[in-house]
């Protein structure tokens, strides 16, 4: 039996890569990615908490969380299309106005 | 070395990796198949980790649904070999940095167990994980917020038609 430490920790490093890349990246649907790497991350841990735990709270969370990421996923691609309309880039720099 | 552990030091190696293939590949459609790779791993996690349903759901809604739609608009706006402009000179260092000391911060709690950590036990309940408890626990303790979704998924495709419909102005 693997310690839970081992998947905490895998989780941490997952999540960190996550945030490096919102970070170093300026293509905004690569940025998108790495925020969906950080939720997935989050999922390791409440899934491994939930093994360690012996509960089903964990499980029924992560389920919740991926229908919110689902829902993310589809306005945030559909926000990217549209400036990609407007401004002809989806560099995260172009991204400095409101007005389309 | 238990034959479990060598499957985690494999698996965390392929996720890793692959989390850093994503990070740094050129080309955005290399980047979206390092994801799904990330993906397909974490989910072999769950099943070892007693969750059959959560892969499942994990493998179909996120490697699946979720990056062909990616791949579909990275294909849409023609932009996988977007090039990168780098405006700020000190951004990667310090992005770097910062990302170094957040790896730092969690290893340092992790390490110094400041939180609660569950003793590890093999034996579960009979069941543990698999589809019919996760409906029953579902429908029975998050049956509200089990509806709220499905209002939060209705509001979602409405938003995503309603900003790509183009006006004709």
């Amino acid at each position: 039996m693997v310690s839970i430490n081992f998947y905490l920790g895998l989780a941490i490093i997952l999540f960190t890569i996550g945030a490096l890349g919102v970070l170093i990246r300026r293509n905004s649907i690569i940025v998108f990615m790495s925020v969906e790497l950080m939720l997935n991350a989050a999922n390791l841990a409440f899934v491994a908490f939930a093994r360690y735990w012996q509960t089903m709270t964990g499980q029924i969370f992560v389920f919740f969380i991926m229908t919110v990421a689902a829902a993310e996923v589809a306005i945030g691609l559909a926000l990217i299309v549209t400036i990609f309309r407007s401004k002809d880039s989806i560099d995260v720099d172009q991204m400095n106005s409101l007005k389309g | 070395m238990t034959l479990q552990m060598l499957l985690f030091l494999v698996l965390a190696l392929v996720a890793i990796a692959s989390a850093l293939g994503m990070l740094i590949s050129r080309n955005s459609i290399y980047s979206a198949l390092f994801l799904v790779l990330n993906f397909a791993t974490v989910a072999v996690y769950f099943l070892l980790l007693n969750a059959p349903f959560i892969a499942v759901a994990q493998v179909s809604v996120y490697a699946g649904a979720i990056m062909v739609l990616f791949l579909f608009v990275i294909m849409l706006l023609g932009a996988e070999r977007a090039q990168q402009t780098q405006s700020i000179p000190w951004q990667r260092p310090l992005a770097i940095s910062l990302a170094v000391i957040l790896l730092l911060e969690a290893g340092f709690i992790l390490l110094g167990q400041r939180g609660v950590v569950p003793l590890v036990t093999s034996e579960l309940p009979a069941g543990f994980g698999s589809p019919a408890q996760v409906g029953t626990e579902l429908f029975q303790n998050y049956l509200l917020p089990f509806e709220v979704t499905s209002v939060l998924l209705l509001v979602a495709m409405i938003g995503a038609i309603v900003l790509t419909k183009n006006e004709k102005k």
